[in-house]
């Protein structure tokens, strides 16, 4: 089988899975899967728009959090002042995290290598300062929100298997956007200036434009991420947006495979159900995570898809 | 009055310049001569703190606390060096940035399995605990003094260092042109674990002066790493004299950006405003800083030549 | 005299104190191949820098098709039809010969921003792309990535790209670097059966090559232009004998 295929089959595979747990978490009597990998898939779309300018771009952004961040507090602050439309909170999400992707990428991208993995991460930590700093909305402490985003008639996101639904739903239409998006004529240039910006410089593309438009497109991807967080947790706090948070992001998306869209959705299952394990062995999980993840950087940069033979290999027409 | 206490948060912003100075002296030299990304840094900076005050609790030695703190971090920062660094140094840069996030998850857990999980009590010691007067009826706490003095000497010697003698030199012709180095007869190996080491002792020395001052806790490091981060950015990467005064900028902006915005906004905003607005912004300064500098300079303020 | 394709005016160029430009000014008329030899070192790389738009000039202009180009970028000037191939290869590796052409013809499509449609089954894209490997003899190895291909197969890639933006003028820098002989003939045939549908300007220095399809020649020595017209006149040129063999005479 080729890459491609089987990258097919572990999408349809994946998507399966998540659509059939919650009937068989209930027949098991485990609700708390339903809890767990509603959070999973959150961080699952946080990782996969990650993967659209990480994987595919080249762009090293290590504040990739910050957008979660936002989405969260759109979605908080608007709850604050008793706006619970879901409509308009998701696209206050949306927007505000678009707007601010656009800024931040605007300075950043204009830099590259090393600087631009050190700029993306100080505006990360700026933006959680902000946060920790703003005392109206709970700064430190953070915030609770009282309500889920009401979407009327349609939806009553307070159960939580509608909640695991609505997310499962956002994911497969941000991995079926991803996917038009990478093969796409814009998708193309994106890869292109990954691999050989110089190339498509002299070819007559002005990568920097596209480039900022991925960033824009990824940054208001994880914003929906972040309200749906907002949903599943009914809780803000700027923790979220820290940089150790885009850190694991990214582990996720490595973890997975990155440049493979499925990759990172693997890694956020691997991660979060690795991570989950290891807390309830010892309160000192982080103390074996961390050289596992070492490890894996060292050894296995193609992630879990590598090691199926997924990952887009050199003699493909991938 | 005022002049008081302007003058003393200017020091106050003086001596966190000379605390980030430090730490960013030690990632760009490992930087511009291994090219490598280390974010663990801020750990070895934890590291030093942490055993300098746990020392200085044991024995009551200043200098002693010091000493063991430079020694025992520059073990560790060998021993990750030859461990983990070895194997990325010809990688890319997303490498070792997620590498040595690994690294920092570890060091942050090992710290508190060590001592605990609270803060870890570190004092001023006593013969450095009384005021000076810099200027006349301005007091100001000899200790911070004595970290603004200490980072001056360290800077000036760096800067012999790298500029007036045999291992400057190795340490400049390694930035440029590893292969040259090594086809000269010098070893490249121990030349870079002698950078890492010296690099690691600065973070840790500037970490075991700035126990007494700021709280030793686990993950201390990570938040000043940033910043080093910034200081670096600005100043450009692999310049200790950028490092320097980006450092000295960036800790004075900070410093009277948070002390004097919140009162400053209350003089025309309502309190409840000045109370919110003011440290929002205070907290952006230094990155609007950022972004100011990159945007009229990619590169910084003292890019080094192209390799 | 037709009017020039591409003309330099007084071009100066110095890094510290080497010249490497040293007041060159030529003309390029267009449907001709005209190649620009001299010795190692002459300065001809970066003549080709300053006219694709890698490297500014410190004085001087540069006109192409009358207009003057001097201050745009270099993605500019390919979109107004003036091209560049690289002397070190510098192709996709990872994609397949058939996407790397491909992404050449999109970049002269227009703008790149549409989301959803697939590009790689886009035959707007793919015939153009197919038919010019067809033309270079490429046509096995669509798609085989680009970074598997042969020397020779890259060179001649590289020259596909340049040539699939349908440029006006193509500066083409060594493109038989590095071939083997049997290569280097074809693609010299290749380069003449152009003429006429584009205008070349070539660095070379296998002189079978240059004189086979070059319709005039400058000569650079030390960032000057000491000689410029066809084969014959620039062969028969003392200044030009003395620069390549005048110091075995002595």
């Amino acid at each position: 089988m080729t890459a491609p295929r089987i990258r097919l089959v572990v999408t349809l595979a994946v998507l399966a899975g998540l659509a059939l747990l919650p009937p068989v978490s209930a027949a098991l009597g485990q609700d708390f899967y339903v809890d767990l990998f509603t959070r999973i898939m959150i961080f699952a779309i946080a990782a996969v728009s990650l993967d659209l300018i990480l994987g595919f771009g080249g762009m090293v952004s290590f504040g990739h959090a910050a957008y979660l961040g936002i989405g969260s507090y759109a979605v908080g602050i608007l709850a604050y002042y008793h706006i619970d439309n879901g409509y308009l909170q998701f696209g206050t999400a949306i927007a505000a995290s678009a707007l601010i992707a656009l800024f931040i990428g605007w300075v950043s991208l204009r830099t590259s290598g090393v600087y631009f993995i050190m700029i993306t991460l100080a505006f990360g930590q700026m933006i959680y300062f902000l946060g920790e700093s703003v005392n109206q909305f709970g700064g430190d402490n953070g915030l609770n929100i009282e309500r889920h985003s009401d979407f009327a008639a349609f939806l009553s996101l307070d159960r939580p298997v509608t909640l695991y639904y609505f997310v499962f739903a956002w994911l497969a239409l941000c991995l079926g956007l991803g996917w038009r998006l990478v093969e796409s004529r814009f998708g193309m240039v994106i890869r292109g200036a990954k691999s050989n910006e110089t190339r498509m410089v002299a070819l007559g593309f002005h990568t920097f434009r596209y480039k900022l438009v991925a960033f824009v497109i990824a940054g208001a991807m994880a914003g929906v991420a972040g309200a749906l967080l907002a949903n599943l947790t009914l809780f803000l706090s700027p923790s979220i947006m820290h940089w150790t948070r885009s850190g694991e992001i990214m582990m996720m998306v490595i973890l997975g495979g990155m440049g493979t869209l499925i990759g990172p959705v693997l890694g956020a299952i691997a991660y979060l159900v690795l991570e989950n394990a290891l807390s309830g062995f010892t309160e000192h999980w982080q103390a074996i995570l961390g050289p596992f993840l070492v490890l894996v950087v060292i050894f296995s940069k193609t992630g879990l898809l590598g090691a199926a033979g997924a990952w887009r290999t050199k003699s493909t027409h991938a | 009055m005022i002049v008081i206490v302007v003058a003393e948060q200017v020091l106050n912003g003086v001596q966190f310049g000379i605390t980030l100075f430090l730490m960013a002296a030690g990632l760009t030299l490992i930087f511009g001569v291994m090219n490598l990304v280390n974010l663990a840094h801020g750990s070895l900076y934890m590291i030093g703190a942490f055993i300098a005050a746990a020392t200085f609790n044991a024995v009551h030695s200043f200098l002693l606390a010091i000493l063991a703190a430079l020694v025992g971090t520059a073990a560790v920062g060998i021993v990750i060096e030859v461990v983990v660094f070895r194997s990325l140094y010809q990688r890319d840069h997303l490498d070792q940035v997620l590498a040595t996030f690994g690294l920092i998850l570890f060091f942050n857990e090992a710290v508190r399995m060590i001592w605990g999980a609270t803060a870890l009590y570190a004092q001023v010691p006593q013969f450095l605990s009384g005021q000076v007067e810099v200027l006349p009826g301005v007091p100001y706490p000899a200790y911070r003094l004595a970290i603004i003095g200490v980072g001056l000497v360290v800077a000036l010697a760096i800067y012999l260092l790298v500029m007036r003698t045999r291992i400057g030199m190795l340490i400049r012709a390694g930035a440029s042109d590893r292969t040259m180095v090594a086809a000269l007869g010098v070893n490249i190996t121990l030349l870079y674990t002698a950078v890492f080491g010296l690099g690691a002792a600065l973070a840790a020395l500037s970490g075991a002066l700035a126990g007494p001052i700021f709280t030793v806790e686990s993950g201390m490091g990570d938040d000043l790493l940033i910043l080093a981060f910034v200081v670096i950015v600005i100043g450009g990467i692999g310049s200790i004299r950028g490092a320097f005064i980006a450092a000295v900028l960036v800790g004075v902006v900070d410093t009277i950006g948070r002390a004097f915005l919140r009162p400053l906004f209350a003089l025309f905003m309502s309190g409840f405003a000045a109370d919110n607005a003011g440290p929002a912004v205070a907290s952006m300064l230094i990155y609007v800083l950022m972004a100011t500098v990159l945007f009229f300079r990619p590169e910084g303020l003292f890019p080094r030549a192209k390799r | 005299m037709p009017e020039a394709l591409l003309a330099t005016r007084q071009l100066r160029k110095r890094f510290g104190g080497l010249v490497a430009t040293d007041d060159v000014s030529v003309e390029i008329l267009p449907g001709e191949i005209h190649a620009v030899i001299g010795p190692n070192g002459a300065g001809k790389t970066t003549l080709i820098a300053q006219l694709a738009g890698d490297l500014q000039p410190d004085s001087g202009a540069i006109l192409f098709a009358g207009q003057d180009v001097t201050g745009l970028t270099a993605a500019d000037r390919v979109r107004r039809g003036l091209a560049r191939s690289f002397q070190i290869t510098n192709v996709f590796r990872e994609f397949s010969a058939l996407d790397n052409v491909s992404l050449a013809v999109q970049a002269s499509a227009g703008h790149s921003f549409h989301f959803w449609r697939s590009a790689r089954r886009d035959p707007a894209l793919r015939e153009p792309a197919e038919t010019l490997l067809a033309e270079l003899g490429l046509s096995a190895r669509l798609g085989v990535a680009a970074g598997n291909l042969s020397h020779s197969e890259k060179r001649t890639l590289e020259i596909a790209m340049v040539l699939a933006s349908k440029p006006r003028l193509v500066l083409l820098d060594e493109p038989l670097a590095g071939m083997a002989p049997e290569d280097s003939r074809r693609m010299v045939q290749r380069l003449a059966a152009l003429k006429g549908k584009v205008t070349i300007l070539l660095i070379e220095h296998d002189m079978d090559a240059v004189f086979a399809l070059a319709d005039r020649l400058t000569v650079l020595v030390y960032g000057r232009a000491i000689a410029t017209g066809t084969p014959d006149v620039v062969r028969a040129n003392e200044a030009v004998q003395r620069a390549y063999f005048g110091d075995e005479a002595e």
